[in-house]
């Protein structure tokens, strides 16, 4: 019994340009394609001479079922985009929001958001960094990258109840405030990432066979990264110092010192240096942060969208009313749309929401940054090496679940 | 050297039939479908809008023109964002593509032509990205039933 089962892609080609050429397909069910992507590919022996990026293999209708739930309801979701730094997707989503709301979280909020974003962004350039030297054979580097990221998912545990989808965020502020001894216990986890990424810094920085798979591999100009609509630290590679956490401050990096790293000539090599030093700019707002962590409430007190305490819940009959509007209509959140961005791991994460007056959504469109750059990914793969495309391709960090929605 | 602020911008963009205003800090343009072209490539030729961010639309089944298609720039330049958008009937729902100024705006005009089935004239690429070969209808308009499944490789029994 066999049924022919049909092309779920159209290749953009199915000829080859020259003599001798071959067309391979590369994925999706590659462990370096995450499962999720497929590259059509020309090659001339092992050259690639052009390539045809697939992607929609994890799409779930994220966009669909957020126009059927209410505003709160829809935080896990928002978890599962980019689900290597679920926090800042968390703070994107409830920032916009906020926003259409006029909102203004409390001084504790802000702070602690900022904190745990770029705790956040520590985890996911760890998980790139560690996942992309693996797929070199580096394999003692990255266990020392993932055990420090290990740590970091513990921590987050402790704090949120789950390693890496936290459905941390409420519109207003956070699900609860840190509990005892997290901050002491940060500290530590710093001091451990300090040592384990300096032995890293160790085996690759000069290490030649590293350097021979990673430089002048996967270039990529400034202006080109800007017409493909590459932000984050791929932008930054090419020399582009642009980052929305300096260049439109949100949340509390106005008032934070930190450089923003960029490279020299856009290939694997500086994508590498770029992440890893970023991740350094990241613990130094952290320590910062950790100094200035004011006191007070960590949700505003206002009762269109935070939930009032469960004591007067069970006691007064306005708070009852209050948590059963809240959980049955949803937040009434006004009628318009804003568009609010975030610099997340990977670039900018925007979300643009379109409200009708509602509980519920009228429309929530997420601005998947590891979309875009597949959209790009091409100009990455072609006229190198068929082995250069696992290396250039985890450099991008394309995270299927935001990159397929 | 002085950047230009969002009011500033503003005042710049209006006018020539477009209705320009400050929402949230970002300028929004809302303009008549054939003018989205000449105000993009002015927008990155003489405005530095150089980073085209986002393409998508929004579904309003009760109204005439029913879809509105929304872009979003950056400038990385003047760290100002702006949002177009237009109006288009669901009878005819073309719109000018922005492949020839932008190359993110393949991948973005193709996934919002799967969603909403929008056509970008100029971009002859047009085939699915999120969704696969033979999907009928587009899942993001209002009209599309959430639970309406179309599995290309059958159910087990």
């Amino acid at each position: 019994m066999s049924t022919v089962l049909p092309n779920p892609i159209r290749p953009a080609f199915t000829e080859t340009l020259g003599e001798g050429h071959v067309i391979v397909n590369i994925g999706p069910s590659h462990p370096a394609t995450h499962g999720t992507i497929q590259i059509v590919a020309e090659l001339d022996g092992e050259k690639v001479v052009r390539t045809d990026v697939h992607c929609g293999y994890l799409h779930r209708g994220f966009e669909k079922e957020c126009e059927s739930h209410t505003w709160h309801n829809l935080i896990p979701y928002v978890d599962r985009l980019n689900y290597c730094s679920a926090l800042i997707n968390n703070f994107a989503y409830c920032d916009a929001v906020e926003t259409l709301m006029g909102i203004e979280i409390t001084p504790r909020c802000r702070y602690l958001r900022t904190l745990l974003a770029e705790y956040s962004r520590l985890a996911d350039h760890l998980t790139c960094i560690a996942a992309s030297l693996m797929e070199l054979g580096a394999m003692t580097a990255f266990l020392y990258l993932v055990t420090i990221r290990d740590y970091i998912y513990e921590h987050l545990a402790d704090l949120t109840g789950a390693r890496v989808t936290y459905s941390y965020g409420r519109i207003g502020g956070l699900a609860c405030d840190l509990p005892e001894g997290w901050l002491e216990r940060l500290g530590t986890i710093l001091e451990q990432y300090e040592d384990f990424v300096g032995r890293v810094h160790g085996l690759m920085d000069r290490n030649r066979i590293f350097i021979d798979r990673m430089r002048d591999v996967g270039v990529l100009t400034a202006a080109e990264a800007v017409n493909w609509g590459y932000t984050g630290p791929i932008l930054r590679s090419t020399g582009v110092p642009r980052d929305l956490r300096k260049d439109t401050p949100y949340l509390a990096y106005a008032e934070l010192d930190f450089e923003v790293p960029v490279g020299i000539k856009g290939d694997n090599y500086d994508r590498y240096f770029v992440r890893m030093r970023e991740m350094d700019e990241s613990v130094h707002m952290i320590h910062q942060l950790m100094d200035m962590l004011p006191g007070g409430p960590v949700s505003v007190e206002d009762r269109r969208c935070v939930l009032p305490d469960k004591q007067l819940v069970y006691t007064e009959i306005e708070s009852t009313i209050n948590h059963f509007k809240l959980i049955i209509d949803g937040p009434q959140v006004p009628a318009g749309d804003c568009y609010v961005a975030h610099e997340s791991a990977n670039g900018e994460l925007g979300f643009y929401i379109v409200s009708t007056g509602a509980g519920i959504p009228w429309k929530v469109h997420c601005r998947a940054p590891s979309f875009v750059h597949m959209g790009g990914a091409h100009r990455m793969l072609d006229g190198y090496q068929l082995a250069d495309i696992v290396p250039t391709f985890g450099s991008i960090n394309m995270i299927g679940g935001e990159c397929d929605r | 050297m002085s950047r230009p602020d969002a009011g500033t911008m503003r005042e710049q963009l209006a006018g020539e039939g477009r209705e320009v205003v400050v929402s949230h800090g970002t300028v929004v343009v809302e303009l008549a479908p054939v003018a989205v072209l000449a105000t993009a490539q002015e927008l990155k030729a003489r405005h530095g809008f150089d980073l085209l961010l986002d393409v998508t639309a929004v579904d309003w089944p009760q109204r005439e023109p029913r879809f509105d298609v929304v872009w979003h720039f950056y400038s990385t330049r003047h760290f100002l964002r702006v949002r177009v958008k237009t109006q288009v009937a669901a009878a005819d729902p073309v719109v000018d593509s922005l492949t020839g100024l932008y190359g993110s705006a393949g991948y973005m005009e193709r996934e919002c032509h799967d969603m909403y089935g929008i056509r970008f004239r100029g971009n002859d690429d047009l085939r699915p990205i999120l969704l696969y070969e033979g999907f009928e209808g587009h899942p993001l308009r209002k009209d599309y039933p959430k639970r309406r499944e179309q599995p290309l490789v059958p159910y087990r029994k």
